[in-house]
C-alpha cells in the first residue's frame, strides 16, 4: 500500500468519524426535543391557562400562577436590565472605546456572562431575601436583571461599534451634540443589532432556574404582590418533576414544552431581526 | 449641560457592572467568614457533611464539581470536535445552515429541561444496565455533556471557520485530503480558539446547575465508583439553600458559593485571556 | 474571433473547447476556451478582472472540485489524458501542478515543516532524503541563506516576500511539472516582487508556469506567452512581445493601451 492511499484510507475513516459524531449528537438531542414535545403536547390543554396551582390528584390544576408569575419576573428583570445594559454598551462604544477602563469593564462582563448563575441567586438571597425578610418578586427579578446586563451590554457595544464613524461625523457636522448623535443616529443605524440583543438576552434569563430557588422563591397559587414569593415556569417546574405525582409531573412537562416554545421563538425572531437588519 | 447627563449616566451604568461583581466577591466573602473560620482548611479538604451536629466539608462536592466537569468534558470534547469538523468542512450548505441553526437553538434550551430528561429517560436506562439507582456521578457527567455539547460545538465551529480558505486551498494545492487539511492546518491553525472554547464550555459546565441536580443524588460521600450517587456544588446549593437553619450552615453554604464564583472565574478568565485574546490579536 | 498562436514546441498542458460554470449560475464563466501551454516556459494570463483568468488557473489542478455543484465541459490535456475527467487521481494531479496563491500562505508549522510538507504526504519518512530535499527547494527559492539557521522556527515569523518564496519552495519540493500562479505578487511589496519575478524566470527551466497577473508590465516582464481573456473568452494568445507591440484584435489593443480595465 502506498503512502497516498493509506492516506485516503485515513481520510475516509476520519471523515467517517466526525459523521458518526454529528449522527450521534444529533440524535441525543433530538431524543431529548422528541421527549419534550410528545410529553409536552401530551400534557396541554386549556386548563393550564384558566386554573392555578393546586394540590396533586386535583382535576382543576393549571400553571397560569407560574405562566402569569414568570412574566411578570422576566419583565420586571427586562426593565431594570436591559435600560442599564443599553447604557453600559453605549458608554463602551461611544464614550470608553478603546481606553483602559473600558477593556477592563469588557473583560469583567464577558466573565459575568459564563459565570455561574446559582452563585447570582445567592447573592441576591444575600443582599435582597436576607434583609428583607422573606423572599420575592423583587429579588428573582433583580438576579435575572444582573445575569441579563452583560449580555445586553456586549451587543450593545459590538451593535454600536458597527455603525460606521462617517455617519457620526456627518451628524457632529450638522452641530448635533454627542447625545443627540448617539441618540438619533448612531441608535437608529444599530436598531435591530440591539433588538437582537435584547430578544436573546430575555431568552436567556427565561430559561434559568437556579437564580430563582433562592430569590423568587415559588409559590403554588397566582400572585401579583411583587413583595412575596412569586412562582415561575421554571422552578414550578423543578418543583413538579421531582415530585412523585404523575399529574404534578405531567404539569411540568407541559412548562417545560410552552417555555422552550418562548425561548426558541424569541431566538428564531432575534435571528430573522438580525438578518432583516442585514439585508437592508 | 444634557450631553453631561447622558454622559454620567451611561458611565454609571457601566462602572455598575464592577461594581456589582466586586460586591458579589464582598458578599460572598463577608457571609463565608464564620464557616472559614470555624473550619479553616478543613473546610475543603474534609468530606463530612453533617448540619444535625453542625459540621460542614466541602470535599464531596468540589471533588463531585470537578468530577462530573471532568467526566463531561471526556465524553464531550471528541464529540463535539467531530460534530464541527462535520459543520465547518463536511456538510453541503443547505446542511451546515440547518444543523448550524439548531446546534445553536439546542444551547438555548433550559438546562431544567436536559435535567428532567435525564432523571425521567436516561437514569432508567443507566439503572438497567449497571444496576444500582442510576443516579450519581456517571449520569450527571454524561447529562452535562449532552447538555454542553450544542454550545461546545457551535464555539469549536466558529474557531476553525476562521482558518482562511486560502491556506485549506494551498494544503489541497500539495495533494493533501480533507483529512489532512484538517489535521495539518486548520486545526493547527486554530487551536487557540478551539482549547479556549472547549475551556469555556467547561466554565460553563462547572457552574451548572440545573441539568445536574436531578441525576446527582445529593449525597455528601465521595464517590467510591463512578456509579455512586454525590453531589457538586451548585446541586448542593439547590437543594440546600432554603433548608438551612444555623448560621453556621449558611456561612457553609455560602463558602460553597465563593468557591464556585473562584472556580468558574479562574476557568473563564484563563479561557478568555489566555486562549481567546492570542486568537483576536491573530486576526 | 478569437486570435490564438500555433505553438511549434512542446505543450504541458492543451485547453479545448473548455467551459466551465460556477455552481447555480446561469451562464458559463468560461466560455469555449482553446488554449496550448508551452512546455518549460511562462505563459501569462493578463485581463480585467471578473475576465476568467483566475477561474480558468484554478481548473488545471481541479481546485473548483473543492466547493461542490461546479461544472466543467471540454477538455484539458495533461500528460496525454483529460484531465478532466470524473476518474481523474485529484491527489496524483495536484502533486504534478502545484499553486502559489495571491497571499503568502505559510502553514502555523516551522520552516522545514512546511517545505517538508507536500513529501511528507507522499510518504517520505527517510531524514537525510527530506534534509536534502528541503535544502534544495529553499535554494532554488533562493531562501536558502537567509532561514538556514532558523528552519525550526514558525514559518510566520517571516516577511511577506520570504513566506511567498517559501510556499515556491514548498510547491517545487515535489517536483512537480507545472506551477500555477494566482497574482503571487498582489500583496507583496516592489522589492520582493523582484524577487519573486526573476524566480518564475529561473524556474521555467524546470517548470511550466502559468500566471495570472493584474499587472501588465509584470506579464512583459516574466512571460514568454500571454494570454488575455475578456468576458470569459480567451480574445487572444500570443508571443509576449508580439502581443504588447502589434496585437492583433482590437479588444487586446484597446486593453493594453488602458481604454479600459
Amino acid at each position: 500500500m502506498t503512502a497516498t492511499q493509506k492516506r485516503i484510507i485515513i481520510n475516509r475513516l476520519a471523515l467517517a468519524f466526525s459523521t458518526l459524531s454529528a449522527v450521534i449528537a444529533l440524535a441525543f438531542l433530538f431524543w431529548i426535543l422528541a421527549v419534550l414535545v410528545m410529553k409536552g403536547v401530551d400534557a396541554l390543554n386549556w386548563n393550564i391557562f384558566i386554573y392555578e396551582g393546586s394540590p396533586p390528584g386535583y382535576e382543576d390544576s393549571g400553571l397560569k400562577h407560574a405562566l402569569i408569575g414568570q412574566l411578570i419576573l422576566v419583565g420586571l428583570a427586562t426593565l431594570i436590565g436591559v435600560p442599564l445594559g443599553i447604557m453600559a454598551g453605549t458608554y463602551l462604544s461611544e464614550y470608553g472605546k478603546s481606553s483602559n477602563l473600558a477593556h477592563v469593564i469588557r473583560d469583567i462582563s464577558d466573565i459575568m456572562m459564563s459565570a455561574p448563575s446559582i452563585v447570582i441567586g445567592a447573592f441576591v438571597y444575600a443582599i435582597v431575601v436576607m434583609p428583607m425578610g422573606h423572599f420575592s418578586a423583587w429579588a428573582g427579578a433583580i438576579a435575572l436583571a444582573i445575569i441579563m446586563i452583560p449580555i445586553i451590554l456586549r451587543t450593545t457595544d459590538d451593535m454600536l461599534q458597527l455603525v460606521p464613524g462617517t455617519l457620526r461625523e456627518a451628524a457632529f457636522a450638522l452641530g448635533a451634540p454627542k447625545y443627540k448623535v448617539i441618540l438619533d443616529v448612531v441608535y437608529r443605524g444599530a436598531k435591530a443589532g440591539i433588538l437582537t440583543g435584547v430578544l436573546l438576552g430575555i431568552a436567556r434569563v427565561a430559561g434559568e432556574t437556579a437564580p430563582l430557588l433562592f430569590t423568587s422563591f415559588n409559590d403554588n397559587f397566582f400572585t401579583t404582590d411583587l413583595n412575596e414569593a412569586m412562582p415561575s415556569l421554571t422552578v414550578t417546574m423543578f418543583n413538579y418533576a421531582i415530585s412523585p405525582y404523575d399529574d404534578w409531573q405531567q404539569l411540568g412537562w407541559a412548562a417545560a414544552f410552552i417555555l422552550s416554545m418562548f425561548i426558541l421563538g424569541l431566538n428564531i425572531l432575534g435571528r430573522l431581526i438580525l438578518l432583516a437588519g442585514k439585508r437592508k | 449641560m444634557i450631553d453631561k447627563i447622558f454622559l454620567n449616566m451611561t458611565r454609571t451604568s457601566a462602572l455598575l457592572i464592577l461594581f456589582i461583581v466586586a460586591w458579589i466577591f464582598v458578599v460572598l466573602f463577608d457571609h463565608s467568614t464564620e464557616a472559614m473560620r470555624t473550619f479553616g482548611f478543613d473546610f475543603i479538604t474534609k468530606d463530612e457533611w453533617a448540619p444535625n451536629v453542625d459540621k460542614f466539608g466541602a470535599y464531596a462536592a468540589i471533588f463531585g464539581s470537578v468530577a462530573s466537569t471532568f467526566l463531561a468534558m471526556l465524553l464531550a470534547i471528541p464529540v463535539a470536535i467531530g460534530v464541527a469538523i462535520f459543520l465547518s468542512e463536511i456538510a453541503h450548505d443547505k446542511i451546515k445552515g440547518i444543523f448550524g441553526v439548531s446546534v445553536e437553538l439546542l444551547a438555548a434550551i433550559p438546562s431544567v429541561i436536559y435535567g428532567m430528561w435525564g432523571l425521567f429517560f436516561f437514569v432508567p436506562i443507566l439503572r438497567d444496565i449497571f444496576g444500582g439507582m442510576g443516579i450519581g456521578l456517571m449520569a450527571a457527567g454524561i447529562v452535562l455533556a449532552i447538555m454542553i455539547l450544542p454550545f461546545m460545538a457551535a464555539v469549536t465551529r466558529d474557531a476553525m471557520n476562521t482558518t482562511p480558505d486560502i491556506l485549506k486551498e494551498s494544503a489541497y494545492a500539495l495533494g493533501g485530503t480533507q483529512w489532512d487539511v484538517i489535521k495539518d492546518v486548520i486545526i493547527p491553525y486554530a487551536k487557540a480558539g478551539i482549547i479556549g472554547s472547549l475551556i469555556l464550555a467547561l466554565g460553563r459546565a462547572i457552574g451548572e446547575t440545573m441539568a445536574v441536580t436531578f441525576v446527582m443524588g445529593n449525597v455528601h460521600h465521595t464517590p467510591r465508583s463512578i456509579m455512586d450517587p454525590t453531589t457538586s456544588i451548585p446541586v448542593t446549593l439547590a437543594n440546600e439553600f432554603t433548608e438551612a437553619d444555623s448560621s453556621l450552615y449558611f456561612s457553609s453554604l455560602f463558602g460553597l458559593a465563593l468557591t464556585l464564583l473562584v472556580m468558574s472565574f479562574v476557568v473563564i478568565a484563563v479561557a478568555k485571556f489566555y486562549f481567546l485574546r492570542k486568537v483576536r490579536k491573530g486576526q | 474571433m478569437a486570435s490564438i498562436i500555433d505553438i511549434k514546441e512542446e505543450c504541458a498542458l492543451n485547453v479545448r473547447d473548455f467551459e466551465f460554470t460556477y455552481k447555480g449560475a446561469s451562464a458559463p464563466s468560461l466560455k469555449k476556451v482553446t488554449m496550448p501551454i508551452a512546455k518549460n516556459s511562462v505563459t501569462a494570463l493578463i485581463g480585467p478582472s471578473g475576465c476568467g483568468k483566475t477561474t480558468l488557473l484554478r481548473s488545471f489542478n481541479r481546485m473548483h472540485d473543492l466547493y461542490p455543484g461546479n461544472t466543467y465541459n471540454g477538455e484539458i490535456e495533461f500528460e496525454g489524458r483529460n484531465i478532466l475527467g470524473a476518474k481523474e487521481d485529484l491527489i496524483h494531479l495536484r502533486t504534478k501542478i502545484g499553486m502559489i496563491f495571491q497571499k503568502p500562505t505559510a502553514f502555523p508549522m516551522s520552516i522545514f515543516d512546511n517545505v517538508a510538507y507536500g513529501m511528507r504526504l507522499q510518504g517520505i519518512k527517510n531524514k537525510t532524503e527530506l534534509n536534502d530535499r528541503v535544502e534544495k527547494a529553499l535554494q532554488d527559492a533562493a531562501l536558502w541563506k537567509e532561514v538556514k539557521d532558523r528552519l525550526k522556527n514558525d514559518a510566520n515569523g517571516l516577511s511577506g516576500g520570504q513566506q511567498q518564496r517559501l510556499c515556491i519552495a514548498r510547491a517545487i519540493a515535489v517536483e512537480p511539472e507545472v506551477l500555477l500562479f494566482d497574482e503571487p505578487t498582489s500583496a507583496l511589496d516592489p522589492i520582493s516582487t523582484q524577487g519573486i519575478e526573476k524566480l518564475v524566470i529561473e524556474l521555467k527551466e524546470r517548470v511550466s508556469i502559468i500566471i495570472v497577473t493584474h499587472n501588465m508590465q509584470q506579464a512583459a516582464r516574466v512571460s514568454d506567452y500571454t494570454g488575455f481573456m475578456y468576458l470569459g473568452e480567451l480574445i487572444e494568445l500570443g508571443h509576449t512581445e508580439e502581443l504588447f507591440v502589434t496585437p492583433k484584435e482590437k479588444l487586446t489593443q484597446e486593453y493594453i493601451t488602458g481604454k479600459f480595465g
